[in-house]
């Protein structure tokens, strides 16, 4: 299990909750539009790595959503989280709106980034196969669409359902909240401007795709490919939006490999 | 105690399995259903509907802004409320309103609605609504969790526009002017009365309450479910230690006047299912948009969301009889409707009431009666309701308005 902390940032402008484990080189996790639920991989990767996994501004049991206009904002609040908890330089796994993020910081705050994850991430658009609006879709469609196989033990284990109705409640509360702070940065069109500016990241990327993806489908892989020089791609079988909470192993195996070449 | 006429325009002709072939009235209706000549027709009755409910002694008409919606066929209100302007005497023109933040820049706002108040002769009731989930960012792509933000900003915007004598810079998170100078100014003075359209969001009573704007609910489910929302509006005028005026506040009603009871469901039960099973069809998930509501807000509403969810959802299977228990239609005999609206306007406690007399798909023919059996027969009856009471929210006209005819050339 991880260590939680908590750190004020900027004085107080940024309160943020976050969640460490294991030793080595640092490696931070940028989560997506539905937040941070540590799950096993994290605990595959702290094996090797110490990672820090935050809950973005507005997210879980973090505040600071008001002072992030735009992605300029949210890429440099990454370089000031990183100098609040002691981070001179990491490796980057960002996920869905997190990739978009850690994309946006390896451009801006470069010094802070060691090598890049880039998984299902948004950040493109393109008019003949739309990014998902998942901010509206209804909870049995984006299950769907997120994951390949709603029933399989790995799913079950990361994603506990809500047993009473409290727990319902403030499921449907902290999900309204998570995806009320992804709409700032992804509704209506998550094209903020990526592509006018990808070409700046220098740091070696792995590119991670889920192939049945049904939020960002797999064909945006080759925008970020095409924008990054240093760029590998690897497509994951059998798994859609959230190939690190299907296939941890998989998804871990990959990612040591490509760190450690 | 006042009463205006209001009027949705709704799209008349959705077919009979339009709920079943279709997911929503709204965002996404298909353009197919649509007919131009259909909507000729229509917006010209609903023009003559208003203009006779300004003749028959309404104190106001009002119309409001809706985008994509088959149910509101008004993008632009003021488009509306210029006929009216032109076409009415006395009543109050309540446009009910303008969404601040679609427009860009907002004092887009200030000037048409100067530009109305001018045309009608200080007849203008600027109505300032956030707009419906629906409205603002399906149709028009704001940013659920900065509209409310952007809207006070408008607001901020086009009230100074109105009252700061000199020209301006105006340097806003979402606008950013060098020179703010409107022409034409409104006529009243300091500006037009502010009405301001609510659902039950907290921030909006504490903010009419502080700043003394009307809180008007504009509900489809008429005074029982309006019981709630209208009570959280005066222990908030109560907790700040105001007045409780009932003119500090407006609410809207579906309304069915026959020459007897069962007259009125023979008139009215058609047009009411049309309205609630076509009208209403609107998807769900358009209609919850995470960021749209406050997080205060949301908590404060969460234990009911099960319970509104699975309201919404009986709506099928409701009848006439069903509508006028439950309060959604106030409907029958003039003497019926009088007994009840007298109960409505005490309980919530309002100085206006905003009535829909034309709803769903209902002909013009009986559009008519009911202005007119109400006004006759109904109106009359409530008028010297809260006599003790100062309508501070209400248009101040000029003495000797400038009438159409004198202004032909013939």
């Amino acid at each position: 299990m991880p260590d939680e902390k908590r750190v004020s940032i900027r004085d107080g402008l940024y309160e943020i909750r976050y969640f460490t484990a294991g030793q080595g080189e640092p490696l931070l996790f940028l989560h997506g539009s539905g937040g941070l639920t540590w799950a096993r991989f994290l605990d595959e990767l702290a094996k090797d790595y110490a990672v820090t996994a935050p809950e973005h501004p507005g997210y879980g049991e973090s505040s600071g959503l008001d002072a992030l206009d735009d992605m300029t904002d949210f890429a440099l609040y990454v370089g000031d989280f990183c100098d609040a908890v002691g981070i001179e330089r990491a490796h980057v796994i960002g996920h869905s709106l997190g990739g978009m993020l850690a994309a946006e910081a390896a451009i801006l705050q470069a010094e802070y980034v060691n090598k890049l994850v880039i998984c299902n991430a948004i950040g493109f658009w393109r008019d003949e196969t739309p990014v998902l609006d998942y901010i509206i879709t209804p909870p049995e469609q984006l299950m769907a669409a997120a994951f390949h196989d709603l029933e399989s033990p790995a799913v079950a284990e990361a994603f506990k359902a809500p047993e009473t109705g409290e727990e319902m409640q403030q499921m449907l509360y902290e999900r309204t909240k998570s995806f009320m702070a992804a709409g700032k940065f992804a509704w209506p069109i998550p094209d903020r401007g990526l592509k006018r500016r990808i070409h700046r990241i220098k740091a070696p990327t792995l590119i991670v795709w889920g192939e049945h993806d049904g939020l960002v489908p797999p064909v945006y892989v080759e925008d970020f490919q095409s924008g990054i020089k240093n760029s590998k791609v690897l497509i994951m079988k059998d798994v859609a939006h959230m190939p690190m909470y299907e296939d941890p192993d998989g998804f871990v195996g990959a990612v040591k490999d490509f760190l450690k070449d | 105690m006042k009463f205006e006429f209001f009027h949705l325009m709704p799209y008349p002709e959705l077919p009979d399995d339009f709920k079943e072939k279709h997911q929503s009235v709204w965002v996404d209706p298909h353009s197919s259903l649509f007919d131009p000549e259909v909507a000729h027709r229509a917006y010209n009755e609903y023009l003559d509907e208003l203009e006779y409910a300004a003749e028959v002694g309404f104190d106001g008409i009002c119309v409001n802004e809706h985008h994509a919606n088959a149910y509101g066929m008004m993008p632009s209100p003021n488009l509306m409320a210029s006929a009216l302007a032109r076409n009415t005497k006395d009543a109050a023109i309540v446009v009910m309103g303008n969404s601040l933040a679609l427009y860009n820049p907002p004092t887009r706002v200030a000037e048409e609605f100067a530009m109305l108040d001018c045309i009608s002769g200080g007849r203008l009731v600027a109505g300032f609504p956030v707009g419906t989930p629906m409205d603002t960012t399906l149709a028009y792509g704001q940013v659920p969790v900065t509209l409310r933000e952007k809207y006070m900003e408008a607001h901020d915007l086009v009230m100074r526009a109105w009252q700061d004598p000199e020209p301006f810079a105006f340097n806003g998170k979402y606008t950013q002017l060098r020179y703010v100078n409107i022409w034409p100014r409104p006529l009243q003075k300091p500006h037009p009365p502010i009405w301001i359209p609510g659902g039950g969001s907290l921030e909006t009573w504490e903010w009419c309450a502080r700043v003394g704007y009307l809180y008007a609910y504009l509900s489809y489910f008429g005074y029982q479910r309006g019981m709630q929302t209208m009570k959280g509006f005066w222990d908030e005028v109560e907790r700040q230690g105001l007045e409780p005026n009932p003119y500090h506040a407006g609410f809207l009603q579906f309304i069915g006047v026959s020459e007897t009871d069962e007259q009125a469901e023979k008139d009215y039960a058609g047009a009411a299912d049309y309205f609630y099973n076509r009208c209403l069809h609107i998807a769900p998930h358009f209609a919850n948009i995470p960021g749209y509501t406050s997080l205060r807000t949301v908590k404060a509403q969460l234990p009911s969301m099960v319970q509104q969810a699975s309201q919404m959802a009986e709506i099928s299977t409701l009848k006439w009889k069903d509508f006028v228990d439950r309060g959604y239609i106030v409907a029958g005999s003039p003497a019926t409707v009088r007994e009840q609206l007298k109960d409505v306007i005490q309980n919530l406690r309002v100085g206006h009431l905003m009535v829909l007399l034309h709803f769903g798909n209902l002909n013009k023919e009986t559009v008519t009666k009911n202005t007119q059996l109400f006004a006759t027969e109904v109106m009359p009856y409530l008028k010297d309701m809260w006599p003790e009471y100062e309508d501070k929210w209400w248009i101040n006209p000029v003495n000797q308005p400038v009438q159409r005819e004198l202004a032909r050339v013939n």
